[in-house]
């Protein structure tokens, strides 16, 4: 364990309590998803609901002449259809988005079904009700659209260039221009990249990704019979975010909404939102008084939930003629897709904080994102959210410039890491990076994949004419997460806070229930923060029971995303069970006749120092403060606390992944043989899931850099809308993934935790293309464009092939 | 991903499929293991009014031998061709290709009759068993016929078979001890192929199919002629496209899918040959 200096700040060791933290606990949840208990918002029975079903523009840029419903009408079963326009008056406000910005951000208007124009295929026009999922699909087939088909804009640069404009009343389809200039003298970045010894610039396109999560969303909107309320169930990631913006949206009173969510299936960013079939399930349910649901198919989940990444990113890496970093400058073009769903825009901001890595960057940094509409499904946060795109670019920017250098790529990150002794480390950008160790962590990546002897092979491979040419990535990363101190979140224009709140109690026979606002969608919250409680009772984690995920049991919280949920939910879990015990240490003091300081607490007993026949369980303590028969006096009854917890800073995870691959140059197949990841998440209060988030993350970022991509033709038309076409590999499709470890802990939390969620996607593309281009790079090809797909890879091979020859 | 509305009707045997088919004419569709049919239906790009289901004939699920040939019941899973003994001993090149098709649940349930009556340019075994010069053998109201595989596949999912007429037998050479060799090249393990090559090569003879190259399954009869004219394996795999006419998609170029067939033709003859 590596434990930094500033360990002394944190007030306990994650090993503190009776054991169960740092176990590999199976899953508490497991048993009923394998067994297929669980219930998904589409497995509730709902007696009588009508069948929502959404007619999706074919045209990626149309005006909607004219919406005719009467045909649907006539089909049996139909219930009611309505087109944008019968439904304007619906809403009390647009869609919403979160975070503007800057104060001119143009964000168009943008209703559940569109009025006038249709921007992207699969933006909804119209929409039925029926007593059927399947006779509500018929009669979308019965509905006819008249539309006046425009141009589609798919192009980023086309898109900037106004040429076709999407939204009429903006003007533009430019959305936002946001920089984020640091210099020490005014021009330092330009002097940097003009007098440095080695200048590397590098374009990278990040493609657009589809989420895929493995439960499309499902809607449920529930009306009680008296009084107003509305129950909505969603499969979504943000029940909280969604109460509030529900009401807001459709202007229903706060306190008559409430949002559950059943088993939720995956999400990645892609059920971060507030989405047009909730908003719409809600309000013909409540005008209806009738339960009203909608199930998304999977066509439909790739067309109409949030796509990911799609960035135009314009790098200039300068460095001094030892490799030492001297000034970045980056541009980007920003992909928004049709319209700014719930925080589309922030998705760059998000990443351009990292451009500088883990490495030591001086004042002289240039950043600037400007943001356009295409024609396109919108974007939003999706796994990572703007670091991986970020993390993308300097690391694989570091590699030309090694190899521009002509030094070993490992060798140059070394040169430039912030060195361990340095932390708490205020970066350039003034973000205050908490822990790190980046020699260690790269020492054990070292050692795990055998760099060395693995460089040597491949000097002895790549000979002339060899078609089977290896290559070895190294990537790098530092992942701001832990979604967020408030004020920060200020200072970006986000419209909320980034506080967690936890409510911890222990019920009259002792048993436990902790309440949280996290809202696990797979993550295994239940098992995690029931072993942080049962570490501080000193109890069974079997004993602790987590509830979350229903506004109604736990009304105050701001959900999951961006690795948040152990670093601010799980810290505020750990400090109402430090609440409670505060408490139950007065009862037990008043009860055993003892000074409050002379206890000690292990294995769920109170004990007197120097009585050793003095203890109290406490079970008993709970139960006296139940009956509340004999309690201090002016002490509440009941063992109940509610913290509230605004983290101090972001959380900084680390870590060096390595591998290795086999690119055959006759077929350009990558064939990843060995792949080391070593994520330094801090202290993990479940290794066993610990592993798992890096064992998908790596995944989910090996997809991106090997098989995903949503592939639009000239139309518009999503061409990768199914499965077959959108390549998410499957389990025997990915190599052999060896975890190392490295433990550092943050000194920012009680618990010495980072987030891990995001992690692996992070470092997991760029060390893939890195490899990539490491082995083709002899060949005389400069880069390859991701995904490094059998033809992308022939391609890259032929047209450096062309260039040789010329 | 709900199909639009059908009639379903179950078949109890061959005869009453057959006479199912005419009564119910162009708008019904034969449904054995469903691994081609529904995914189309599912997304609405077939809309058979009514499905005739033929899934539990199991009297055409079977492997044996007959003379020189092997017999394969239209009915036969994947799984069961994959797995076959006399299959692995006689006909391994055809047994082997089973095994690469989709994914397990897609071999438990798909047939090798499906596979080849629904005539995927794309999928592996109408290839393989052209290479193989295999005879299908359909049955209609007036009884059964004989199809060469070389005069079977007609176009994009057009295959010789009558409306009336179902598929009920697929017959293979025995080719034990030849060479073999089936090069699926793919991005994930069960997708269908980007290119495939079946081949196989025995006493100066030869067969090459290929996979995805065309509308229609592709016979590289300019391979085997080059191969018999005394040509080299690198020789014989350029003349790979010489019957080929492949399309592009988002995984291949044309030029790349020609290029493609190329090393893979070589590759499985240099298997085929070893």
């Amino acid at each position: 364990m590596t434990v930094t200096d500033n360990m002394a700040t944190s007030d306990a060791s994650i090993a503190a309590g009776n054991g169960v933290l740092g176990q590999r606990m199976l899953r508490k949840e497991d048993p009923a998803l394998l067994t297929g208990e669980a219930i998904f918002t589409n497995d509730m029975k709902v007696p009588g609901a009508l069948h929502l079903a959404v007619l999706r523009s074919p045209h990626a840029h149309a005006r909607i002449a004219s919406v005719d419903v009467s045909g649907a009408l006539a089909i049996d079963g139909v219930h009611s259809a309505y087109s944008g326009a019968d439904l304007a008056d619906a809403w009390a406000g647009p869609m919403p988005c979160a975070w503007p910005v800057t104060d001119d951000m143009k964000n168009p208007t943008h209703f559940p079904l569109a009025v006038g124009k249709a921007a992207y295929v699969g933006d909804g026009v119209a929409c039925v009700l029926a007593t059927s999922d399947a006779i509500a699909h018929d009669a979308l087939e019965a509905i006819d659209v008249e539309y006046e088909p425009l141009p589609a804009v798919i192009d980023l640069e086309a898109a900037l260039s106004d040429d076709v404009i999407i939204h009429d009343d903006l003007g533009t389809n430019v959305s936002y221009t946001w920089p984020l200039l640091i210099e020490e003298n005014e021009g330092d970045c330009q002097k940097a990249i003009d007098e440095s010894a080695f200048v590397v610039t590098e374009r990278y396109i990040q493609q657009r990704l589809i989420p895929m999560a493995m439960e499309p969303r499902a809607v449920v909107a529930m009306p009680q019979p008296f009084g107003g309320d509305m129950t909505l169930y969603s499969a979504t990631q943000v029940p909280h975010i969604l109460k509030v913006m529900t009401a807001l949206t459709l202007g229903i009173p706060e306190h008559q909404m409430r949002v559950v969510c059943p088993a939720v299936g995956g999400g990645f960013g892609s059920k971060l939102n507030v989405y047009a079939e909730e908003l719409l399930c809600v309000h013909l349910a409540r005008t209806l008084g009738t339960p009203v649901r909608w199930n998304e198919d999977r066509s439909e989940n790739a067309q109409a939930t949030i796509h990911g990444r799609g960035q135009i990113q314009d790098i200039e890496l300068a460095a001094d003629e030892n490799g030492k970093i001297t000034g970045l400058r980056v541009r980007l073009i920003g992909d928004m897709g049709a319209y700014l769903q719930l925080v589309t825009p922030g998705v760059p901001l998000l990443g351009a904080f990292l451009y500088g890595g883990v490495y030591e960057i001086p004042k002289a940094f240039d950043f600037s994102c400007t943001s356009v509409f295409t024609t396109m499904t919108p974007t939003d946060a999706y796994r990572g959210a703007g670091r991986p795109e970020a993390t993308y670019a300097i690391e694989h920017a570091m590699d030309a410039l090694a190899r521009k250098m002509d030094i070993d790529p490992l060798e140059l990150r070394r040169r430039n890491f912030i060195p361990k002794d340095a932390f708490p480390y205020e970066a350039f950008t003034g973000l205050v990076y908490d822990s790190g160790d980046h020699d260690n962590a790269a020492t054990v990546a070292e050692g795990l994949l055998d760099y060395g002897a693995m460089r040597a092979r491949q000097a002895e491979q790549n000979v002339e004419g060899s078609t089977k040419r290896l290559g070895i990535g190294v990537s790098t990363y530092f992942e701001m997460c832990g979604l967020a101190p408030s004020r920060v979140l200020a200072s970006l224009n986000y419209s909320a806070g980034g506080w967690e709140s936890a409510t911890v109690r222990v019920l009259p026979t002792s048993k436990i229930q902790v309440v949280t606002g996290t809202a696990p969608h797979g993550q295994g919250h239940e098992t995690a923060w029931s072993m942080i409680a049962a570490d501080k009772f000193g109890v069974d984690p079997a004993d602790v029971d987590v509830l979350h995920s229903d506004t109604a049991i736990a009304p105050l919280g701001l959900d999951t995303y961006g690795s948040r949920s152990l670093p601010v939910g799980g810290v505020a879990i750990g400090m109402a069970c430090d609440k409670v015990l505060d408490k139950a240490r007065k009862i037990a003091a008043h009860q055993m006749e003892a000074n409050e300081e002379d206890l000690g607490f292990a294995g769920g007993m109170f004990s007197v120092s120097g009585s050793p026949d003095k203890e109290m369980p406490l079970a008993a303590i709970a139960f006296e403060a139940f009956t509340a028969h004999n309690l201090p006096d002016g002490l509440e009854p009941n063992l109940e606390a509610q913290v509230t917890y605004d983290p101090p800073n972001f959380s900084w995870p680390f870590g060096t992944h390595m591998c290795a691959v086999e690119v055959d140059t006759e077929t350009g197949q990558v064939d990843v043989l060995q792949y080391v990841a070593v994520d330094d998440c801090g202290n993990k209060v479940n290794p066993l899931i610990v592993d798992g988030q890096v064992h998908g993350g790596v995944i989910q970022g090996l997809a991106q850099a090997l098989y995903e991509e949503a592939r639009f033709d000239d139309d518009g038309n999503l061409l990768s809308s199914s499965l077959a076409e959108y390549l998410v590999p499957a389990a025997s499709d990915v190599p052999p993934i060896t975890l190392g470890e490295s433990v550092t802990p943050s000194p920012t939390n009680a618990l010495g935790v980072k987030g891990v969620g995001e992690a692996g996607t992070i470092g997991a593309a760029p060390c893939v293309m890195n490899a990539v281009v490491d082995a083709l790079a002899g060949l005389g090809v400069p880069d390859v464009q991701m995904p490094a797909s059998p033809l992308n890879v022939w391609n890259a091979i032929q047209q450096a092939n062309k260039e040789t020859s010329q | 991903m709900i199909p639009a509305q059908f009639d379903y009707v179950r078949a109890e045997s061959a005869e009453e499929a057959i006479s199912l088919v005419g009564q119910h004419g162009d708008e019904s569709k034969f449904i054995a293991g469903g691994h081609s049919l529904l995914p189309l239906m599912k997304l609405r790009l077939a809309q058979p009014s009514v499905l005739i289901d033929i899934g539990r004939l199991t009297d055409l699920s079977y492997i044996r031998e007959e003379g020189d040939q092997i017999a394969i019941g239209a009915l036969t899973r994947h799984m069961d061709v994959e797995n076959s003994t006399l299959l692995t001993e006689h006909a391994p090149l055809l047994a082997h290709a089973a095994g690469h098709v989709g994914d397990p649940q897609v071999r438990h349930r798909g047939t090798i009759g499906g596979s080849i009556a629904h005539a995927d340019p794309a999928s592996d075994l109408p290839a393989t068993t052209l290479a193989m010069g295999a005879t299908y053998v359909a049955q209609g109201p007036n009884g059964r016929r004989e199809i060469p595989a070389a005069d079977f596949y007609k176009s994009f999912l057009e295959s010789d078979l009558a409306a009336d007429e179902m598929l009920v037998e697929i017959r293979v050479p025995k080719m034990t001890g030849a060479g073999w060799s089936f090069q699926k090249f793919n991005r994930r393990a069960q997708d269908w192929a980007i290119v495939g090559v079946a081949a196989w090569r025995s006493n100066g003879s030869s067969g090459v199919g290929l996979v995805n190259m065309g509308s229609v399954p592709i016979l590289a009869s300019s391979v085997s002629a080059a191969l018999s004219g005394g040509a080299s394996v690198s020789d014989a795999a350029e003349q790979a496209t010489a019957e080929s006419d492949p399309q592009s998609d988002l995984n291949a170029s044309v030029e790349y899918r020609k290029h493609l067939a190329k090393v893979l033709t070589r590759r499985a003859l240099e298997q085929a040959s070893e």
